[in-house]
């Protein structure tokens, strides 16, 4: 019972702040965005406190298990003609993306009271960005088809308005193009939502789990149509284009969302609704997207090679990293979701303090160009010696966060067998060293060598609200690098119930 | 505390110190003493676990606990040391804390010296790992950790522009094999279902399997240890500070290749192929890297080539089917390269220059560092009593037993193949290292060309200032060269020890009329080398080579070819790729926008037409639709 309140409180806290933060007066501005920031600690709370209502007895091991076998479960009718509930429920596959979008909303807050960007006042955007959580948070906990549909759809505005809002020079068309090609996905994703709850009769994910009540079309046809709408969301080369802009114009806090968070909830949505309501979709459509994963992972590491901006290299790091991550989906083995979901909250960790390092360096060397960066390991050791060990987490060394997805997937694609799967976990391992290329090429550029102009004038020390903010995920990075079983806790069961519907 | 819970400490206990040095503040006033105390306590401690393990243990140690399960493939974490490994493991800690204490005097005036002994610390435990972890992913993490330490390291002075690019180049040609190290890793885990060492050796392959995932596991092997094709970056990567290039570029990381295929030997002895590919390599490896020694200008760059050649040698030993050959020179290597690089520091401190063109004649002013590399360059050479020469007698032993049928895993042909590289390589061995002594510590100083020592013309006078003289180097820098020194005289003799013996499974030590061919080999070496620098007082007897001298000096431009063959290609498709993505598949999108916009605009000029043509469209609706009534109405 209380952890069903504690789901409720999850959702709740992050939209009361936001509405108590707007309510503040314009004078009030600082004190608005520490409320708002009180609120996501606040969010924090029941977060931590949800695993602890795992009640893995209540669960009969032997029986043929739903997929989908939430801790704790909010069940309440809403719109019975739309078959629209009111359901809610975490699990062990959940749960990481879930504490990873509380840990990253509370530091982007802090970091707004500290900093806020040109263009709008601070409390807005706080505000924004807690709206931003309560629809990412209801996305991830949401059991029912068209509730998972409309927190997907809350998403889309706050994150345009927060680009187009406090964004760099090309802010509005960049926002524009976000939301005109997220859009296009959502449409796809009506329809397949529509589709599964006509057909079926219901939109209850623990019931549709398995793909049992639904015939073989219906699946290829709603997996397609989910599958392309997650593919624009997560993004999957090449519905990718809409990236490089958004992450390159949002300022730091909107790219650290938008990267940590928002990537995550389209191969989420793969996971739970594409694999899970529509299995024999994602068998026959298998080979497809792990083709164009692996095209995800070369494409996007080849064209960081050529990227002479600090934060479109990043976003475009991100493409390569999200493909490793759909390799793992691709290969329909526990052995490779079990590694996307390491990828996932991996990448959300790095990518998280990427950009939160690359703002900085951007702050303080008014430049994110790399032709006019250099040696900053000279002027700033400490800045550089972070931007060099998130750097060396993203290229995937083993030991820190990102080894287990990346090396997982490849892993994952060998045990699928067969030409194609073993052409194509040869081709991802060969996208590993073109990461760590591009990777080394970012810290040679800017990290050794002797001091630019640019770089001379930046100011060493760290503050204090940036430590605050960089050190959980530095921690994190480590931790879940050496203790993978965070992560992987409770989703054994899960994945297993979920490959076991292909058979 | 078991043995094996202890043994964990041997790799713990330097990576959290390293952690923890990394932790410490940087920059230029930064303090030193703790940063020193945590690196030379790292080591030791390691060092004294290690010594404990060995006199207490006399069965292999196996402690294993479970790590982490994903999709029903068991990882471990855990110690599994045979005595072998612990042997390896001996001499990881003594050069690592021999290395350590050297460098606290090598870069005393280096205000980045707290992150080096950190990154230093780090390393050694990583190495530690590769050494002692039971299980493949325990080995894989020690194995890049060591890849990133090294890159940290090569790049590390910051008044060398050539160091940064060095250290990419490591760390991209490593990386390029690791890429058939993780699929090699992936063929055997996947199989077996777990990545535990111990089951994996014991799993029942099918022999295709087997050798596709031994070749790749060779991949990471040759990129790591520095052989054919993947020997480019070690030349370079002397950027580095040279105690660097002694941990990491001699004795350890270079040989963890090495020690990778002694642990999995079981499953390579039953893949012939396999063993012929590592054959191929070795001799190539061989005769590339001594003949690239002969040539070069680069005090630190003739140790280079002369550790890839050496290394092959230890290649050689492990495909002809002799894995404690390679291991005893791997060990022998240890002592005697570190000792070799740690010297040539003490030259380089001293002189200022790394180029043998600008030594010269260092033998009377400083006699402790001439001696340590008689000894050093007589080990490697092979000559007796020193440590090179057991070693190596007993590779090329095992290699020529191995040419007759039966005598070993590999084919009768990879036996001869490593036998004669290795035969030859003898006489080029002692040829460079004859030529390095004679270069580097007799004739007259070069220091200051032919003209001797400038003048210093001021305004109302002109000064003489005599030029500093090279002395030997002070005590920190002195006792661990001189540790090695004695080291590598005596480590050789370790082979009639019998516990030693046993560890390594070495076959016993016998001297018969087979030293002869390599004694007299070693001689003509030497004397060929002697009598070249006799014959032309002050020349450099490289100048024998003639028109060949510029490609061996480069390395048989297998850079060139690298460039050729990897580089541009990568490029030229990086440059395909982004120009397809920006101009075919962002287009695309772009060009729905556009067209939309444009259809917009045709619909909108459509509904601008004038009340007349309005009317017409009207009635012509009109009359469509009436036609289409009558039709369904005459069909029911």
């Amino acid at each position: 019972m209380i952890f069903d309140a504690l789901l409720i409180a999850v959702l709740v806290l992050p939209v009361l702040g936001a509405v108590t933060v707007a309510l503040f007066p314009a004078r009030l501005d600082r004190a608005a965005r520490v409320a708002g920031t009180v609120f996501a600690a606040l969010t924090l709370l029941p977060v931590v406190l949800l695993p602890f209502g795992r009640d893995d007895a209540r669960f009969d091991p032997s029986a043929s298990l739903p997929a989908v076998r939430p801790w704790a479960e909010v069940d309440a009718s809403w719109v019975p003609a739309l078959r629209l509930d009111f359901h809610l429920g975490v699990d062990g596959v959940s749960y990481p993306l879930v504490a990873l979008t509380a840990l990253l909303t509370v530091l982007c807050c802090a970091y707004t009271v500290w900093r806020v960007p040109e263009g709008g006042s601070g409390r807005t955007l706080l505000a924004l960005l807690l709206v931003l959580e309560a629809g990412i948070l209801g996305t991830f906990l949401a059991l029912d088809l068209v509730l998972f549909f409309l927190f997907f759809e809350v998403v889309l505005l706050p994150m345009y308005a927060v680009i187009a809002g406090w964004g760099g020079d090309d802010r509005r068309r960049a926002a524009r193009k976000f939301v005109l090609y997220t859009i296009f996905g959502s449409v796809l994703l009506l329809l397949g939502v529509l589709t599964v709850t006509a057909t079926a009769g219901t939109g209850d994910l623990v019931v549709l789990s398995g793909g049992t009540e639904l015939d073989k079309h219906t699946q290829y046809a709603a997996f397609a149509l989910f599958a392309v709408a997650f593919a624009v969301k997560a993004p999957l080369w090449p519905l990718h284009t809409w990236l490089p802009d958004a992450h390159t114009q949002a300022p730091t806090v909107g790219s650290v969302i938008l990267a940590g968070v928002l990537l995550k909830m389209g191969t989420y949505g793969l996971i739970r609704i594409g694999v899970g309501v529509a299995p024999l979709g994602a068998a026959r459509a298998a080979s497809v997207l792990g083709v164009l994963a692996v095209a995800a992972i070369l494409a996007g590491a080849l064209i960081c090679l050529r990227q002479t901006e600090l934060k479109r290299l990043i976003a475009y790091s991100s493409v390569g990293h999200m493909g490793f991550v759909l390799l793992g989906i691709a290969t329909l083995t526990v052995t490779g979701l079990q590694a996307a979901l390491l990828g996932n909250v991996a990448h959300g960790l790095i990518t998280g303090l990427l950009f939160f390092l690359a703002g900085a360096i951007k702050d303080r060397a008014h430049t994110g160009d790399l032709a006019g960066l250099g040696g900053l390991r000279e002027t700033a050791p400490r800045l550089a010696g972070l931007l060099g060990f998130a750097a060396i987490a993203s290229l995937g060394l083993p030991g820190l966060a990102g080894f287990w997805g990346e090396a997982f997937a490849v892993v994952a694609a060998v045990q699928r067998g067969g030409p194609l799967w073993l052409t194509l976990a040869v081709l991802a391992a060969i996208g590993g060293a073109l990461t760590a290329a591009y990777f080394l090429r970012l810290l040679r550029k800017v990290t050794h060598g002797p001091a630019s102009p640019a770089v001379l004038g930046v100011r060493p020390a760290i503050a204090g609200p940036e430590w605050l903010a960089w050190a959980p995920l530095a921690v994190g990075v480590l931790a879940v690098g050496l203790v993978p079983a965070l992560v992987l806790a409770a989703t054994a069961g899960p994945m297993l119930a979920l490959t076991g519907a292909l058979r | 505390m078991t043995a094996g819970a202890a043994g964990l400490l041997i790799p713990g206990v330097p990576l959290l110190l390293g952690l923890l040095g990394l932790l410490l503040r940087p920059g230029d006033d930064a303090p030193r003493r703790p940063a020193a105390a945590v690196g030379i306590a790292g080591a030791a401690g390691s060092l004294l676990v290690t010594f404990l393990l060995l006199f207490r243990a006399d069965q292999p140690i196996e402690f294993n606990k479970r790590w982490v399960s994903i999709g029903g493939l068991d990882i471990t974490l855990g110690f599994s040391a045979g005595m072998a490994a612990l042997y390896v493991a001996l001499a990881v800690c003594v050069v690592a804390l021999f290395v350590q204490i050297y460098s606290v005097a090598y870069l005393h005036d280096d205000p980045r010296y707290p992150p080096y002994a950190a990154q230093v610390s780090l390393f050694t435990g990583a190495m530690l790992l590769v050494v002692t972890s039971g299980d493949l992913i325990g080995v894989l993490v020690g194995w890049e950790v060591m890849g990133a330490c090294s890159y940290l390291l090569i790049g590390h002075d910051r008044r060398l522009p050539e160091a940064p690019a060095a250290a990419l180049k490591a760390f991209l040609v490593t990386r390029v094999g690791d890429v058939g190290f993780l699929l090699g890793v992936a063929l055997l885990v996947v199989d077996a279902g777990t990545s535990r060492i111990t089951a994996v050796l014991a799993h029942d392959y099918s022999t295709g399997t087997l050798t596709a995932a031994l070749l790749l596991v060779l991949a990471g092997v040759a990129g790591k240890s520095a052989q054919f094709p993947l020997h480019t970056w070690l030349p370079d990567a002397m950027a580095g500070p040279t105690p660097i290039s002694a941990l990491i570029h001699a004795a350890t990381m270079v040989a963890a290749g090495v020690y990778l295929v002694f642990r999995l030997y079981p499953l390579f002895t039953r893949s012939p192929a396999a063993l012929a590919v590592l054959g191929v390599m070795a001799a190539l490896t061989i005769l590339i890297g001594a003949l690239s020694a002969t040539a070069q200008d680069d005090l630190k760059r003739v140790l280079a080539w002369s550790t890839v050649s050496q290394i092959g040698y230890m290649t050689g030993a492990l495909a002809v089917g002799s894995p404690a050959a390679a291991l005893f020179h791997l060990l022998t290597h240890a002592a005697f390269k570190a000792l070799l690089f740690l010297a040539a520091g003490a030259v380089i401190h001293a002189v200022g220059t790394n180029y043998l063109s600008r030594m010269g004649g260092l033998r009377e002013h400083m006699p402790v560092t001439f001696w340590s590399f008689v000894v050093g360059l007589g080990a490697l050479a092979g000559l007796p009593p020193l440590a090179g020469f057991w070693s190596k007698e007993n590779v090329l032993a095992e290699a020529a037993h191995a040419t007759e049928a039966g005598g070993g895993p590999a084919p009768v042909w990879v036996g001869w193949l490593v036998w004669l590289a290795a035969l030859f390589a003898v006489f080029v061995t002692a040829w460079y290292s004859t030529r390095l002594l004679l270069r580097a510590f007799f004739g007259t100083s070069r220091a200051y060309g032919p003209d001797g020592p400038d003048w210093a013309i001021g305004f109302e006078d002109a000064r003489y200032t005599p030029p500093p003289v090279p002395h030997d180097p002070p005590g920190l820098m002195r006792w661990p060269i001189l540790l090695l020194a004695v080291l590598s005289a005596v480590l050789g003799l370790a082979a009639y020890a019998p516990g030693f013996r046993s560890a390594l499974e070495l076959d016993e030590p016998h001297l018969d009329v087979a030293i002869v061919l390599p004694l007299v080999l070693l001689a003509a070496g030497v004397g060929a080398a002697w009598w070249l620098w006799r014959a032309v007082p002050g020349a450099d007897p490289a100048a024998a080579l003639g028109p060949a001298r510029a490609f061996l000096a480069a390395g048989f431009r297998l850079d060139d070819v690298q460039n050729l063959l990897v580089v541009r290609p990568a490029r030229a498709l990086a440059r395909l790729v982004t120009a397809t993505d920006e101009h075919v598949v962002d287009a695309a999108v772009e060009g729905t926008g556009t067209t939309t916009t444009r259809l917009g605009g045709v619909l909108t000029t459509m509904h601008r037409v004038s009340l007349p043509t309005a009317a017409v469209f009207l009635f012509l609706g009109v009359l469509v639709l009436g036609v289409v009534a009558l039709w369904s109405g005459s069909s029911t």
